[in-house]
């Protein structure tokens, strides 16, 4: 693996349950600075919860996550804050701020954390709405906006305070084939022209791999696999290969937990059987 | 999307239409505009029963309200209730002769204090007035003079304390038995 | 059966501290937010105005009328006696020491309250609050603390307002209409109703119940589950919950306000 310096984001050892429910079950990753990773793997394998647990918005019941050599899970309240200055995260429908519009929303880090004159912050406003594409839409609330433009704005506001990390939550989810290329030209690009270190957490497995220089696949809490994307599809991992080819039956069966099918028939004949007998008995 | 100027002028008409509200009550709606807590003068009054008065009952002379009930207190010695009231400052004209009676409002209503005007036993008046008829100069000397006002710390001497219904039941029963029995003795 | 149901009650017990745990947290941390609030004043106006000046309708109207049926059903009343001149002592104390406060509390939970829930429960759900934490804003002073701080505004004077009008309102019909004597009506309010005993005691009781709806309006919101039935849930929660403190709560300071004396 890389040399230790390059590791921007290092979790060890990780577990985290919800509830009952055990969610991480000791995950070792490593997000190398520079480059774009990507955390693969079905739905509720807890993708979105890795990167809360990068962000601090969630604490891990054991294991570590290091963010530049700081140790999140410590952090106090202020130095938390500190350290979220400098990630940004697009989360999965944007979640722009429905009250303001456009520009407002792009413009919110900024006001709350800078000093700057209305002057600069329409300045950087502008840049930032002009490289996602968007500058003709600053007057627009968020409910006028598609699906993939509203990505667009929440990717404009995550990258105003120019973060570190930029962290993207599903990011291909339920766009159409344009917006989707549109996404990941713009993430490939970002990462390129700002320096960042990108985290992509999806299943969509074509547009991922077409710009991850990593992929970590997470199944059932544990890291089944990773490497980079032809490392992967010339593993000899049965998991790997269903995964990234989507057979529907494999290591992760196509029915969810249940007894034998033939018995469970049989049950609900027997139970019929044994309700009109009581009642023949009865009357 | 309403622009904030909007916004603004609506939430100062809004405070503006609160702020007038509690004003209105506490001007108009409350007795706040007609009791001032530190002008006027004080007097005191000795009552045998004071129930029922509470502090700011009102002190009436005529039916008009002229001040307050602000301290009621237990004397040891004399074994009668202390009232203290303060008199607005314009009425600063009541005789020293008035008296105190503690009536009720109504049947069942609230206690207040009435004061009514009477001259008290004055040597200096009546020197006075003798003087004027006579035609020569009131010879003051050696009179005890009082002041012919209330005024800070005066104390009225004639008082009546409060009705209480009971006793006045308890009187008229036993008045009335009283009379049935001499009517009964007379009739033997 | 019955271990069972002992248990039931047990985990409803637990549970209920556990949120009452995390609502008074939450309250320390507003509290905690509100200085920071003084130099943006316009945070807290734009949340007046919401809270506030679109309360004000209704709270006028439910006012006017109130005082207006005070006012017929008093006459009704007091003219057997021969008592109506006091009418105005009727509608304005009534209006002062119980149905202001108590009845604008419960508009007000009902109007701003459920408001406030359903917003604060959106912005979670479509995590709007998680993207404020991500972008280093604490959601709890930049959205919570400005929508309690307004609250707490707003609800004296919505009270004070619906008080004044209703008293206007009974003037209305009882001098307008019954024939009461206009100058009776005023001096006997004035003369029966006292600054202190009645109307700032109406007062405390209006920033007490405002308090108390708008910590649980903005606490139900931001406990709610993020998901549409979570949300609508929480918005009945608010309306229920903070109706209910506002009816113990009055019965609590009436007690201790005019228990005594």
């Amino acid at each position: 693996m890389a040399d230790d310096s390059d590791i921007l984001v290092k979790v060890r050892d990780l577990h985290f349950e919800r509830g009952d429910r055990m969610i991480f079950d000791g995950v070792d990753l490593d997000i190398p600075r520079g480059k774009i990773t990507a955390i693969m793997g079905p739905s509720g394998t807890g993708k979105t919860t890795m990167l809360r647990l990068i962000g601090g918005q969630l604490r891990p019941s054991s294991g570590t996550v290091h963010v530049e050599g700081q140790h999140i899970a410590g952090l106090g309240h202020g130095a938390l804050y500190q350290i979220r200055k400098r990630m940004g995260m697009l989360f999965q429908n944007g979640a722009l701020l429905t009250d303001m519009n456009v520009f407002e929303n792009v413009a919110f880090p900024l006001r709350e954390h800078t000093e700057l004159s209305n002057d600069m912050i329409r300045d950087l406003v502008l840049m930032k709405l002009h490289a996602v594409g968007l500058r003709g839409a600053r007057e627009l609330m968020p409910s006028e906006l598609s699906g993939g433009m509203a990505r667009r704005v929440a990717l404009a506001r995550a990258i105003a305070l120019d973060p570190m990390i930029m962290m993207y939550d599903e990011p291909f989810t339920g766009q159409d084939p344009i917006s989707m290329g549109v996404l990941v030209k713009l993430i490939r690009e970002l990462n390129d022209a700002l320096g960042l270190t990108s985290i992509i957490v999806s299943h969509d497995i074509a547009e991922t791999c077409s710009i991850a220089d990593y992929i970590y696949l997470l199944s059932n809490g544990k890291v089944v696999g990773h490497g980079t994307a032809e490392e992967l599809g010339n593993s000899s991992s049965e998991w790997a290969q269903q995964f990234l080819n989507g057979y529907s039956d494999g290591p992760v069966p196509f029915h969810y937990q249940a007894k034998d099918y033939l018995a469970d028939l049989m049950d609900g004949a027997d139970q019929r059987a044994q309700s009109n007998g009581s009642s023949g008995v009865a009357s | 999307m309403m622009t904030s100027r909007t916004v603004e002028i609506w939430v100062g008409l809004f405070v503006v239409a609160g702020m007038a509200a509690l004003f209105m009550l506490a001007m108009q709606v409350s007795n706040l505009g007609t009791y001032s807590n530190s002008e006027g003068y004080e007097i005191q009054a000795n009552f045998e029963d004071a129930s029922g008065l509470k502090v700011r009952s009102p002190v009436t002379m005529a039916g008009v309200t002229l001040g307050r009930v602000t301290n009621i207190s237990f004397d040891g010695k004399s074994f009668q209730a202390v009232v203290t009231m303060r008199i607005e400052e314009q009425y600063n004209q009541l005789p020293a002769g008035t008296s105190a009676n503690i009536y009720t409002a109504g049947l069942l209503g609230e206690k207040y204090v009435g004061l009514l005007p009477g001259s008290a036993a004055d040597p200096c008046e009546d020197e006075k007035l003798q003087a004027e008829l006579e035609g020569r100069e009131p010879d003051l000397k050696g009179l005890d003079c009082k002041p012919q006002h209330l005024a800070q710390g005066s104390k009225i001497e004639l008082t009546q304390g409060s009705l209480v219904l009971e006793k006045l039941i308890a009187q008229f029963v036993s008045s009335f038995m009283d009379s049935k029995d001499k009517e009964q003795a007379e009739k033997e | 059966m019955s271990l069972n149901s002992i248990r039931t009650l047990g985990h409803k017990g637990l549970s209920f501290f556990q949120r009452l745990g995390r609502g008074s947290i939450l309250l320390v941390n507003i509290v905690l937010g509100i200085p920071a609030l003084l130099p943006r004043v316009r945070l807290l106006i734009q949340q007046t105005y919401s809270v506030g000046v679109l309360s004000l309708l209704i709270i006028f109207v439910s006012g006017l009328f109130v005082g207006m049926v005070l006012g017929l059903q008093g006459y009704n009343t007091l003219v057997k006696f021969g008592a109506e001149e006091s009418l105005g002592v009727v509608v304005a104390l009534s209006l002062v020491r119980e149905l202001g406060p108590v009845v604008s509390g419960l508009l007000f939970a009902g109007r701003a309250g459920s408001a406030l829930t359903a917003e604060i429960g959106l912005m979670k759900a479509t995590e709007q609050l998680s993207a404020m934490e991500m972008m280093a804003i604490d959601p709890v002073r930049r959205v919570l603390a400005p929508r309690f701080l307004a609250g707490l505004i707003s609800m004296p004077l919505l009270a004070a307002i619906f008080s004044a009008v209703g008293v206007l309102g009974g003037y209305f019909v009882g001098v307008g209409l019954l024939g009461v004597d206009e100058g009776a009506y005023w001096s006997q309010i004035q003369a029966n109703v006292d600054y202190h005993d009645d109307i700032l005691n109406g007062v405390i009781k209006s920033i007490v119940f405002g308090t108390v709806i708008t910590w649980i309006a903005v606490f139900e919101g931001y406990d709610a589950i993020p998901t549409s039935e979570g949300v609508s849930r929480a918005t009945t929660r608010t309306v229920v919950h903070s109706s209910l403190a506002v009816l113990g709560l009055d019965f609590i300071l009436t007690a201790l306000m005019f228990g005594e004396s």
